[in-house]
């Protein structure tokens, strides 16, 4: 079996790794560069768990091969907060206890992250659809999207 | 597993022709990933185009229809304002695909060529009318999308064969086209039931028609009965109870772990019913 | 013990950041498969693709020649002779003769990488004779079933009953007869509940290792990690000490981590493989076919009723599959199905069938669900037929502190009817219905549990405290024993370190199961800190030369106890701390035992329905839990718990079950078919902290994460039937279900 070289971005951090073809992006991202933080959940883009963004684009890094990340630049939940400071997405979901067993979180985090990217503003339906290919099986929802809710609002200037 | 980025259509269609053992395209990937970690398909080769150039275009043709690359993934169409503007029940097909995570990499093309009966996105393609590009071995051919899946998992593309574009043609005054399907929770289900209506008007009165559905038959299945019975009519009640029983009749589905044969059945005719008043106030213009 | 009679909790009942958050935000708490160790192979299982099939061969010989496998293992490896519960578990990780189940082991594969050990396990062939099999429970209950494992039944079960019936069970009280004869409404219906997974989002992973000297070591993802040390080292036959188990983070169990699955299988390997650690993680499709799911149940209620909604008389008899091993939760589900009610007389039947399935794992309030939805649906049908109020009835039968349980023992402090009287005042039950929506109610039940807890707790030079214990953070259980921790210490939340700790550590301790993380680990917890305050006034007596008896705990210092004790400033816990080298050495708390005064939580859930008449599909638009926490030490994870609860049971209501093709195959063992509910199926879950303290812990705690997932189901069955008319008594009520009752 040969590898492939792959050179790609991650967090703003140039890399490289040797990928089987027929391993996924998220294989490469946590066993060849130890970025553990994205989660396998189910390996069939059905849970969301590892999602990342690609050239800006929120995938899930289980449905992307590692040879496809050549020359793309990829963000993970470890490059969210930057080294000194969280991304308010990241204190509201503490403060407002919207993880139990947390293993969802990173996914559901990085999700959130690009809604806001796009709509500052958005209603309670549109958070719980964008989310919908974010399973958490520990809180009902509930307080993760009142977490979104207050983060957006903070990112707005708006007290919540 | 090799794994092949060529530059041109004609690359691909050789490399799949040249090929001696299992070949498969990637595009989006969200269908053959799957597969192949499930170990349901160890290819040989796999031969990912998106390194086409204008394969993640979407372009106007021009007669005024629309021509879109074989790598536009979902999220794209829905941020695309003339064709959602113009084939509403297209987009929206589309956008039932998955998750926000799955519309950032699945394609309409990928979508049709898995050859599931319940893809999402087919309904609306096949009621819209629209063809694709096949460049093969021997040149190319273009074909109606209806005509590309035999039967599950299946189609109708030769070895070394290859979707290069898909055309939709262009919409036209007075025209309305509406996707809908059936699944148990709102989101992240495979369609139980779809159904797409599009049509035009003339005044009040339906003057062309077409209605496909999904999952309900080996593959997406356009019903000519169904569309007869709207065709002439101001989808009033009458016409309406005869698409109904129209789509029921066209319905041979099976009983499996995502609906009976019974509920499939009864629900086309509701999809249909449905679908057909958005298309129809779709049409008149109004916001639906 | 009896800090609530002050009643001034500084830190108890606030919502701190919880001491793991940073980690869970940023991706770095590290879960079952994130770690690694140099040399380390990876892992895969070959699992029959039968539901029942004789093994005749397997040829493992392509595997092993395969450039990279390092080693490959089937029953053969390992050791024979265990019998009861251990050989249970040790035919359930991988198959002997006969393999029981889709999905079930039956042989695994360590290589290099894990593409190659997937390549490898492909190559393994297993030669199968396929059997007859059976699914469904009321089919395996038939006398003419094939028969899975003949000479398992137990003692209980009496001579000449069905061949898969493995446990028998009868109890109650009262003169049933009489009962009935006094009611003026007696119903007496059926109900079936399917197989539901825990649905945890992180399949199972470990990463073993084991060499020819004995010594083993663990890191897995577990509820439990002495449990999982006790099971490996039996199915091993290994030493149970010389087996030690590091928890992983832990994304998520609900009982579904309390056992082991395929742990031994890495141990096993790494013992082959000259002792390299070897990382075994399961896919989704492996925790759905191969892990515990819940049983599946099918029940026939009894209940007689007055027209003033006085219950005279109940029975139940329960049938439930767990697999192909003895150990369906029916026990449970019996003593939870009337206890809400205080019954003149009642009786219980049960029975415990295999099937060719997975073996059930306990599943949050393991069977208390499906008793529930039998025994909640029928007793609001009967209100609905004597048109009384379901809250007012149940108030009027509501067991109250010292009454008789359905089930025998008495109940100690309970809550229930300032449950049912706070669901009665909240607002969401006066909210208008519309056209097609209707409102259920049902009420649940847990018993919550204590068990086999071992806690120290130390102080550190500078004041600060650290505590181990051995029960997993599954759900914030580090807040709250820190905030314990720290009410008692006198000191800051931060300054309470907990950490959860490696077999070494402690002596035994059980699971976070039972809800009883925060009550035991947490009632210890606060013992251990208690120790160390007595210590620290020792300390602080002999600096002063006056008696200990004489100083008290204030505020994190040491004072006199009065103007008589003598004239000394406050000595704070860094001063004591500070000098503790010199004045005797550490400064600890220790505290284990089997932990007792537990209490028992009720709830009551409130759901509002919208159906679409023309697809059968249920939509939730509004729902309510109001449960009895005893005391919430956090309130903001006790809510987390009623609303991931909710959820759940609302998943198990409408679309979560295990469905089998006519081979007996799983035919959705992935999250695009196995339908737990997500973001958008459902509204915001309205949560009432009801706190009746529970008198048998120092801040009144009772368990709280378990009796939320009871009520759904029942509640939604009811809400169903007032917006449609109809009576779903076979869950999921799946929209196909609901569309055919509508048909009538």
């Amino acid at each position: 079996m040969t590898k492939v070289h792959v050179t790609t971005t991650v967090n703003g951090d140039p890399v490289e790794f040797l990928a089987d073809p027929r391993e996924t992006l998220l294989d490469s991202l946590r066993n060849s560069l130890g970025l553990t933080g994205s989660k396998e959940g189910c390996g069939t883009g059905d849970c969301g768990a590892c999602s990342v963004t690609m050239n800006g684009t929120l995938v899930c890094s289980c449905l992307v091969l590692g040879v496809e990340a050549e020359g793309a630049q990829i963000e993970t939940i470890e490059g969210m907060g930057g080294d000194t400071q969280l991304h308010p997405l990241q204190r509201k979901f503490v403060e407002h206890a919207a993880l139990q067993c947390g293993f969802c979180t990173p996914g559901i985090l990085v999700a959130a992250k690009k809604l806001l990217e796009e709509n500052a503003n958005p209603t309670e339906t549109e958070i719980r659809y964008w989310l919908a290919g974010n399973l958490c099986r520990c809180t009902g929802y509930d307080k993760i999207i009142r977490a979104v809710q207050d983060a957006a609002a903070e990112m707005r200037g708006e007290a919540a | 597993m090799r794994y092949h980025t060529p530059s041109t259509f004609e690359d691909a269609a050789r490399l799949a022709a040249s090929a001696s053992g299992l070949t498969r395209f990637l595009a989006g990937g969200t269908d053959v990933l799957v597969q192949l970690r499930a170990g349901m398909v160890q290819p040989d080769d796999l031969i990912d185009l998106k390194k086409i150039s204008g394969v993640d275009a979407i372009e106007r043709t021009e007669d005024g229809g629309w021509h879109i690359g074989v790598a536009v993934p979902g999220i794209r169409l829905g941020g695309h304002a003339d064709l959602c503007a113009d084939w509403p029940g297209v987009v929206e097909g589309m956008e039932l695909v998955g998750s926000t995570q799955i519309q950032g990499r699945a394609t309409l093309v990928g979508n049709l060529c898995n050859g599931s009966p319940a893809a999402d996105s087919v309904p609306g393609l096949v009621a819209a009318g629209a063809t694709v590009t096949i460049t093969g071995p021997n040149g190319t051919r273009t074909v109606p999308v209806e005509d590309i899946p035999v039967s599950p998992g299946k189609t109708s593309l030769a070895a070394g064969e290859v979707v290069s574009a898909i055309t939709l043609p262009p919409r036209g005054s007075n025209g309305g086209d509406a996707y809908l399907r059936f699944i148990p929770r709102t989101e992240m289900d495979i369609a139980v039931v779809g159904c797409a209506v599009n049509l035009r008007l003339d005044g009040d009165t339906i003057t062309e028609a077409r209605v496909a559905l999904g999952a309900v038959a080996p593959t997406v299945v356009l019903v000519p009965e169904a569309a007869d019975a709207i065709i002439g009519t101001t989808l009033d009640d009458a016409a309406i109870a005869a698409l109904v029983a129209a789509a029921e009749a066209a319905c041979n589905p099976i009983t499996d772990k995502r609906g009976t044969v019974e509920f499939r059945t009864e629900v086309a005719g509701v999809l249909a019913k449905r679908a057909a008043r958005i298309a129809y106030s779709r049409a008149k213009g109004e916001n639906a | 013990m009896a800090k609530d009679e002050f009643n001034v909790h500084n830190l108890v009942g606030t919502r701190p950041d919880r001491p793991d958050g940073l980690d869970k935000v940023t991706g770095r708490a590290r879960y079952g498969a994130d770690i690694s160790a140099p040399g380390m192979l990876w892992a895969a299982v070959v699992r029959s693709p039968h539901a029942h099939a004789r093994i005749l061969s397997i040829d493992t010989s392509k595997a092993e020649a395969l450039e990279g496998v390092k080693a490959v293992v089937t029953r053969a490896d390992f050791p024979t002779g265990l019998t009861g519960e251990d050989w249970n578990l040790q035919e359930n990780t991988m198959a002997g003769d006969v393999a029981l189940y889709d999905g079930h082991a039956v042989a695994a594969v360590a290589a290099t990488s894990q593409l190659l050990a997937n390549d490898a396990a492909r190559l393994i062939e297993v030669e199968y004779e396929v059997l007859p099999h059976v699914i469904d429970v009321d089919d395996a209950i038939k006398p003419d079933a094939p028969a899975i494992r003949p000479g398992s039944a137990d003692a209980s079960v009496p001579e000449g009953m069905a061949p898969n019936v493995v446990r028998y069970m009868e109890f109650g009280h009262g003169d049933l007869e009489d009962g009935f004869a006094k009611a003026d409404l007696v119903c007496e219906k059926s109900y079936k509940t399917e197989a539901a997974h825990q649905g945890y989002i992180e399949p199972h992973a470990c990463m073993g290792q084991l060499g020819e000297d004995g010594k083993g070591e663990m890191w897995v993802c577990t509820q439990g990690q002495w449990f999982i040390r006790r099971m490996c080292s039996a199915v091993l036959g290994m030493e149970t000490s010389q087996l030690r188990v590091t928890p992983s983070e832990i994304g998520g169990g609900f009982g579904g981590k309390t056992t082991i699955f395929m742990e031994p299988l890495s141990l096993a390997l790494s013992r082959k493989a000259g002792g390299k650690p070897v990382k075994l993680v399961m896919s989704r499709a492996e925790v759905l076919r191969a892990t515990g799911p819940t049983a599946s149940a099918s029940m026939d209620v009894k209940i007689g009723m007055t027209r003033d909604g006085t219950m005279t008389a109940a029975r139940a008899e329960f049938r439930m599959q767990g697999g192909a091993f003895p150990g369906a939760p029916v026990d449970m589900a019996l003593y939870c199905a009337f206890a809400p009610y205080k019954l003149p007389a009642v009786a219980h039947i049960g029975y415990d069938v295999l099937a060719n399935r997975p073996k059930c794992a306990a599943y949050r309030a393991p069977g208390s669900p499906m008793g529930a939805f039998a025994v909640e649906s029928l007793v609001d049908e009967m209100c609905r037929e004597l048109g009384l109020d379901p809250i007012d009835v149940r108030l009027k039968n509501g067991v109250k502190s010292g009454d008789k349980s359905s089930y025998g023992p008495k109940f100690g402090s309970i809550g229930l009817t300032e449950v049912l009287e706070a669901t009665k005042a909240h607002p969401n039950l006066a909210a208008p219905l519309g056209p097609n929506q209707g409102r259920g109610a049902a009420a649940g039940y847990w018993f919550n549990h204590g068990g086999e807890t071992s806690v120290s707790m130390a102080i550190s030079e500078d004041g600060t405290a650290q505590v181990s214990v051995g029960t997993p953070d599954i759900g914030g259980s580090r807040a709250s024993i820190a905030l314990m921790t720290a009410e008692t210490l006198g000191i800051p939340y931060e300054n309470v370190r907990v950490n959860v700790v490696e077999t070494g550590a402690l002596g035994v301790n059980e699971p976070t199961h039972g809800s009883r993380a925060t009550f035991a680990s947490g009632k210890a917890a606060v013992v251990a800190a208690e120790q160390a305050i007595g210590e620290m006034c020792r300390r602080a007596a002999n600096e002063w030369g006056i008696d200990p008896e004489a100083v008290e705990w204030v505020d994190g210092a040491a004072q006199p106890a009065g103007p008589n004790a003598g004239k000394f400033p406050p000595m704070s816990i860094a001063e004591i701390a500070g000098k503790m080298g010199s004045t005797g050495g550490p400064i600890s708390g220790h505290h284990e035992g089997n932990l007792d005064g537990v209490g028992a939580s009720f709830g009551t859930h409130v759901v509002d329905v919208e159906v679409d008449p023309e697809t059968g599909r249920t939509t939730i638009l509004r729902y309510l839990v109001v449960q009895d926490a005893g005391r919430a030490i956090h309130p903001s994870y006790v809510e987390g718990q009623y609303q991931g609860g909710a959820a759940q049971g609302i998943g198990w209501a409408l679309n979560e079950e295990y469905v089998y093709d006519d081979q007996g195959r799983l035919a959705n063992p992935v999250f695009l078919d196995y339908r737990v509910p997500v973001a958008s199926d459902l509204p915001m879950i309205d949560t009432v902290i009801v706190e009746v303290p529970n008198p048998g812990h120092p801040f009144g705690v009772r368990g709280v994460g378990e009796t939320g997932i009871t009520p759904p189901l029942p509640a939604i069955a009811n809400a169903i039937q007032h917006a449609t008319g109809a009576r779903l008594r076979h869950l999921p009520m799946t929209p196909a279900k609901v569309l055919a009752a509508l048909k009538g």
